[in-house]
């Protein structure tokens, strides 16, 4: 169970065509990312598949058959909203029962149901609280065990942790992987969290304006990144990307190096460059490197604590296996 | 306001306005007090001697002071119940979108800005006149005897008339419950399953409950005093069929020149408007804490 296809799936609102048509297959069992820029169509796509928007063009097929039109009750997939969407007046119980009740499944069952949904997710606390009485964290895990009782062929998730601060989401982004060891349910997931993608997926789609540029896994993507926009968007700090007679050198129109890829020198090296701010997080730092004749600032990553003051000449040396080298067009060259 | 002193200084602040307000309710108050115990006709000048409860006993052993009673819950209840109901479903009709939505909603408005006797009259005059009223000219297309509406049923038609010109008020404070509802919300039941009728009775109407409770509230302090209407259509008639408490009031006080007895009137009136107020309170009023 849970196994969806795109064949050719587009949406148009009014004139604007947000998602071109558009191929995909999500295995079933499979984590898969949706990431890219704010408004590349990521939410757009999630509420095609869930059936929220109608399809302008194309068939959206779940486990084999055409569910282009059914409706999004019918489809067997379970959404977790990034603004929870919980019900206000009901119980975080009422809640959660809410989909069984629709269902008019047995009392019994409702309720093994719902405790063991309440066990996983923590919730046995504050099962007859309402949302309002919540912290943001809890009301994330009632929206879903609201989600994981109709046992749904897949989950779909809008940015569920945009709403919480830095410690929680790390949290958050742990149990959803845990419930997705456990329950082996495909799950589609959307952020522009970078960390989020890279930790949770087995499969991340890297969209732009409603294009798939890439789909991958996450080491396949940050690896060999197919063309500049994957390049640029996968990996934190961004590669550094080098035009001009450096890459003629090298044959092609662009290069790329990532920041970790890069050693530093205070006496010799391939480039020559100063100091600008460095980021000192402790495990790593980063520096800003300028004047280098290359790019306006190379962003350089060095483990542990190195001692370079802000106007300090530097060297920088590129790893020559790990450079990325793109064509006129920006698609890669291997 | 947390502190004690912000809360002092809070209390002296309103302080002027409170004993204002309370001036202006406790004079007339007051004297409608004094005047209940008293005998006084206007039509017998000279001394007005105190007769203690006699007045109330007139009023409350009145035969009409029972049926106005009953007619009153009767036009508040039936008001409310149309103007919710319908409320509620206009509200819904006008949430989707359509076609000139702007010019749509000013026209439903419309009601609310006509004045209680002229659109009493025009109902009476253009509507439900037997003769030459729209509905009678319908009832004769249809083949049908005319109705006189106002003869016949004159507090349904005294009902209908009401609910005509409130119906736009509940319908805009509903509609802008209405709007406030959240889209995710309600496409979060739609996956859960729910189709239109669970969602309208699981989200739309407890989402609306505080607005309703504001409407009933709203709307009950406003028609326990229905009086226009009455006056320019039915006078109270046939009988006393169509008097309410205050159009009771206003016939022992002015039409019999009994200023002692509509006193007295008055006094039971805000008395039975206190219970229906408590009643209401301990009914919906915890809607209203969130
Ligand atoms: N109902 C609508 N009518 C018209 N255009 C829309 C509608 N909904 C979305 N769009 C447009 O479609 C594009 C994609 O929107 P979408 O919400 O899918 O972006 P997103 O990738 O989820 O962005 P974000 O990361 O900011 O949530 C945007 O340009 C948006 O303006
Ligand atoms: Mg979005």
């Amino acid at each position: 169970m849970g196994r969806i296809t795109l064949d050719k799936v587009a949406k148009r609102f009014g004139e604007v065509e947000v998602i071109p048509p558009l191929d995909l297959t999500i295995e079933e069992g499979e984590f898969v990312v949706f990431v890219g820029p704010s408004g590349c169509g990521k939410s757009t796509l999630l509420r095609l598949i869930a059936g929220l928007e109608d399809v302008s063009g194309g068939q959206i097929r779940i486990d084999g058959k055409d569910a282009t039109e059914t409706p999004p009750a019918k489809r067997g997939l379970a959404m977790v909203f990034q603004s929870y969407a919980l019900y206000p007046h009901m119980s975080v119980r009422k809640n959660i029962a809410f989909p069984l009740k629709m269902a008019g499944m047995p009392e019994d069952e409702q309720k093994r149901r719902i405790d063991n949904a309440a066990k996983v997710l923590n919730l046995t606390d504050y099962i007859d609280r309402r949302p309002g009485q919540l912290s943001g964290g809890q009301r994330q895990r009632v929206a879903i065990g609201r989600a994981i009782v109709r046992e749904p062929a897949a989950f779909l998730f809008d940015e569920p942790l945009s709403n919480l601060d830095a410690a929680l989401r790390v949290g958050m982004r742990l149990e959803i992987t845990e419930l997705h060891a456990r329950l082996k349910t495909t799950m589609i997931y959307v952020t522009h969290d970078q960390v989020e993608a890279m930790t949770m997926a087995d499969k991340i789609v890297v969209l732009r304006a409603g294009h798939i540029e890439q789909v991958g896994s996450p080491l396949e993507l940050y690896r060999t990144p197919r063309n500049l926009f994957v390049a640029g968007f996968i990996g934190s700090p961004k590669m550094n990307l080098i035009e001009g007679s450096e890459a003629s050198k090298h044959g092609c129109k662009t290069i790329g190096i990532r920041p970790e890829h890069i050693s530093v020198s205070a006496t010799e090296g391939m480039w020559k460059g100063r100091v600008g701010v460095s980021e000192h997080l402790g495990s790593d730092t980063f520096f800003y490197v300028h004047d280098t004749g290359l790019a306006d600032d190379m962003t350089v990553r060095v483990p542990g604590e190195v001692e370079l003051k802000a106007g300090d000449d530097v060297y920088l040396t590129p790893d020559m296996e790990k450079m990325h080298r793109f064509d006129d067009s920006g698609l890669r060259l291997s | 306001m947390s502190t004690q002193h912000s809360r002092s200084a809070a209390r002296l602040m309103i302080s002027p306005s409170v004993i204002l307000l309370l001036a202006w309710m406790i004079i007339p108050l007051s004297l409608t007090l004094y005047f209940s115990f008293l005998r006084y006709n206007l039509l017998m000048p000279g001394a007005n001697p105190f007769v203690g409860f006699e007045n109330y006993t007139y009023f409350l052993t009145d035969p009409a002071f029972f049926s106005a009673l009953t007619n009153t819950l009767v036009l508040v209840g039936g008001v409310l119940i149309i103007t919710i109901v319908g409320g509620v479903l206009l509200a819904l009709l006008l949430d989707q979108p359509m076609w000139g939505q702007g010019i749509v909603r000013i026209l439903v408005i419309a009601p609310f800005f006509v004045m209680p006797t002229v659109s009493a009259l025009v109902w009476k005059n253009m509507f439900m006149n037997p003769v030459n009223g729209l509905f009678a000219y319908m009832a004769k297309f249809l083949g049908l005897q005319p109705f006189d509406f106002l003869a016949h049923a004159p507090l349904a038609s005294i009902i209908l008339i009401v609910s005509w010109q409130w119906l736009p008020f509940a319908t805009l404070i509903l509609l802008t419950a209405m709007q406030s509802l959240d889209s995710e919300r309600m496409e979060a039941a739609e996956m859960d399953g729910a189709g239109p009728l669970a969602r309208f009775f699981y989200m739309v109407v407890p989402h609306l409950s505080r607005a309703i409770t504001v409407v009933i509230l709203i709307q009950t302090i406003f028609l326990l005093s229905v009086f226009a209407e009455i006056l320019v259509t039915t006078n109270g008639g046939p009988g006393t069929s169509s008097t309410n408490l205050t159009y009771l009031v206003y016939a022992q006080s002015l039409l019999n020149f009994d200023v002692g007895g509509g006193s007295a009137g008055g006094v039971v009136a805000i008395i039975l408007a206190n219970i229906v107020a408590i009643f209401l309170m301990r009914m919906i009023g915890k809607n209203l804490d969130a």
